[in-house]
Parts: C-alpha cells; sequence; structure tokens
C-alpha cells in the first residue's frame, strides 16, 4: 500500500542513522513533492547487512526545487533536482 | 632503468614503467581477492563462470545505449516504448540488460537532464559500459547537485536560460539514461550515422550530440 502520491507534498525525515543509507543528507530536512513511483524494493539498510530486506518498501521520485536544496543556488529558478527515495525516510508535510 | 636495442644499432633505455604490483594492496582489493578465491574453493562459482561475468561486464559500450538512442530517433513509437521501460525496449535490439531496471528522461529544446549518483557510482553498466572515473569522483558527485550548470559549463555545455535544468541523483534501484534531442542537420541519417554521434557523455547529460562532430574512423 503507497502512503504517498504523484502531487504530495513531502519533506525527507531528518534521522541520521548509522549504516548504509541511499537518503543523500542534502535532501534531509527538505520539502519536494512526489513525482513518481517506482514500485516496491527491499530495504537496502537491512540487505546491506545479510538481511532479507524486509518489510519491502515503496521508492518515489521526489523533485526538489535547488532553491529549497541550497539557498544560494545560482542557476535558474526552474531547476530542479530529483531524488529516489524509499517510502520510510518520507513524511507528509500536513 | 633497462637497456635494450630497438634492432637498428642504437641502444637506450627507458624509465621503468611502474606495474600494476608495484603499489600496495588497499584493504579492498585485498577484500576482494579473498572473497573471489573463496567463492571458487568453496565450488559457489568457478573461476571460468566468475570470469566470464567479468568479461561481459567490460565489454558492455556506450554504442549499444547509442544505437538505442538512434533508433528512438528514427523511430516514434519505439521511442515511446524506450521512455516506458528501457530494459524491455534494448531487448528488441538484441541488448540485454539484466534485472536492474533502467529509466530513460528525455532531453528536449527546453528541458535538459543530468545524471549523477551521489552515494557512489550508480549508472546504467549494462547498457553504455563502465561509468568514467569521473562519473565517480567526488568533484563530480557534489557539484553535479550544487551547481550543475557551471559543472556543464566545464564540460563545454552552456544552456540557454530559457532551458530548464533537471539533476537525477540515481540513489537506489533504478538506473538512468539521458535521451538526447535528436540535433538539426540530421535530416536523412542512416541509424547508423545517428548512432555514431550519441556519445556516452550525452547520455550522462554532459554533452549534447553535434550533427557537425567529427566522426571517429577517419572515414
Amino acid at each position: 500500500m503507497m502512503r504517498f502520491h504523484p502531487g504530495d507534498e513531502v519533506r525527507v525525515r531528518s534521522w541520521q542513522p548509522p549504516g548504509h543509507i541511499r537518503t543523500p543528507w542534502f535532501t534531509r530536512g527538505h520539502t519536494g513533492r512526489v513525482v513518481g513511483m517506482l514500485g516496491t524494493f527491499g530495504n537496502p539498510e537491512n540487505l546491506a547487512y545479510g538481511g532479507d530486506g524486509a518489510p519491502r518498501q515503496p521508492l518515489y521520485r521526489v523533485r526538489f526545487a535547488q532553491s529549497e536544496l541550497w539557498s544560494d543556488y545560482d542557476g535558474r529558478p526552474g531547476d530542479t533536482l530529483i531524488v529516489d527515495l524509499y517510502e520510510h525516510w518520507l513524511e507528509a508535510t500536513r | 632503468m633497462t637497456a635494450h636495442t630497438h634492432g637498428d644499432g642504437h641502444q637506450h633505455p627507458h624509465p621503468r614503467q611502474p606495474d600494476v604490483e608495484d603499489r600496495p594492496l588497499t584493504y579492498h582489493m585485498a577484500l576482494t581477492a579473498a572473497v573471489a578465491e573463496l567463492l571458487v574453493a568453496k565450488g559457489v562459482v568457478t573461476a571460468d563462470e566468475l570470469r566470464r561475468t567479468v568479461e561481459d561486464i567490460d565489454s558492455r559500450h556506450p554504442g549499444d545505449g547509442a544505437r538505442v538512442v538512434a533508433r528512438a530517433w528514427m523511430d516514434t513509437a519505439f521511442k515511446a516504448r524506450l521512455l516506458e521501460d528501457v530494459n524491455d525496449a534494448a531487448a528488441e535490439l538484441g541488448i540485454d540488460c539484466g534485472g536492474i531496471p533502467i529509466r530513460a528522461v528525455e532531453n528536449t529544446r527546453r528541458l535538459h537532464n543530468l545524471v549523477v549518483c551521489t552515494l557512489c557510482s550508480c549508472y546504467p553498466r549494462m547498457l553504455i559500459g563502465l561509468p568514467p572515473d569521473w562519473y565517480k569522483a567526488r568533484a563530480y558527485r557534489s557539484r553535479a547537485v550544487r551547481e550543475p550548470r557551471a559543472v556543464l559549463r566545464e564540460f563545454g555545455v552552456t544552456l540557454p536560460d530559457d532551458v530548464e535544468l533537471v539533476v537525477h541523483d540515481s540513489t537506489a534501484d533504478m538506473r538512468y539514461l539521458v535521451v538526447p534531442a535528436r540535433p538539426d542537420g540530421t535530416d536523412g541519417w542512416s541509424e547508423e550515422a545517428l548512432a555514431a554521434i550519441v556519445t556516452r557523455d550525452c547520455m550522462i547529460g554532459t554533452a549534447l550530440p553535434r550533427s557537425d562532430a567529427p566522426r571517429s574512423g577517419g572515414g
């Protein structure tokens, strides 16, 4: 069951757990928008240590405005960055 | 230095080139060798299976991706299938991309895509071969998300202000392939001629295909 859908605004959790984490630091705590769903995959944080990856995690494409990620971004205002993020790293903004 | 003759009567020393073994093994080199030897010793894989897999990966090259892009330029129905599922579309051309899903992102006159993996070196290896060293370097991985337009300028690509730039950070279970826009001046070109201008960097997003690009092969 997917918790989020395309168009949903989401915030990346500000967790700082140790281990094999596929959520880039620069996205944590930032707000973006779901633009796609990629299916469900074994959780890499568990797979990396010989686990079975359960529970599998939905994987989303999340788009961020560059200006949201970097306060001094000097490209164009419409520039964006899309990152693939697992559901347990995302929270609803409202 | 070693002296030798060239068979033409003159003899001179050459500086000695270092061999691979002249540098100490790193921790991960030793670990890789040990695991490989154990897998073979325990019969999990044979030495030949291991060798064949390495050979298969090393045999992948940007020419395969270029064929896929050129076909997409020629055939809009194929392009639609490619944008839907790269692995399936590539299989139509006899290219086996393996089990990791690859997604295509299409450049247009108003949109440019750039691919990076900030966490490591995720790359559609089974379709365009091994990534260049710079793709794995910290400089590219950090700057491609932080100041992508400056990075592109260093690659010789200056995006006009009215072109939107989307950076794709392939952090997870997908690999990304940029489908560049077909350049002007290529009407009537054969699929092979089109494929010849689709370089590796065009499919990463750090270059644009050019109709006036020098052709390889000296032809």
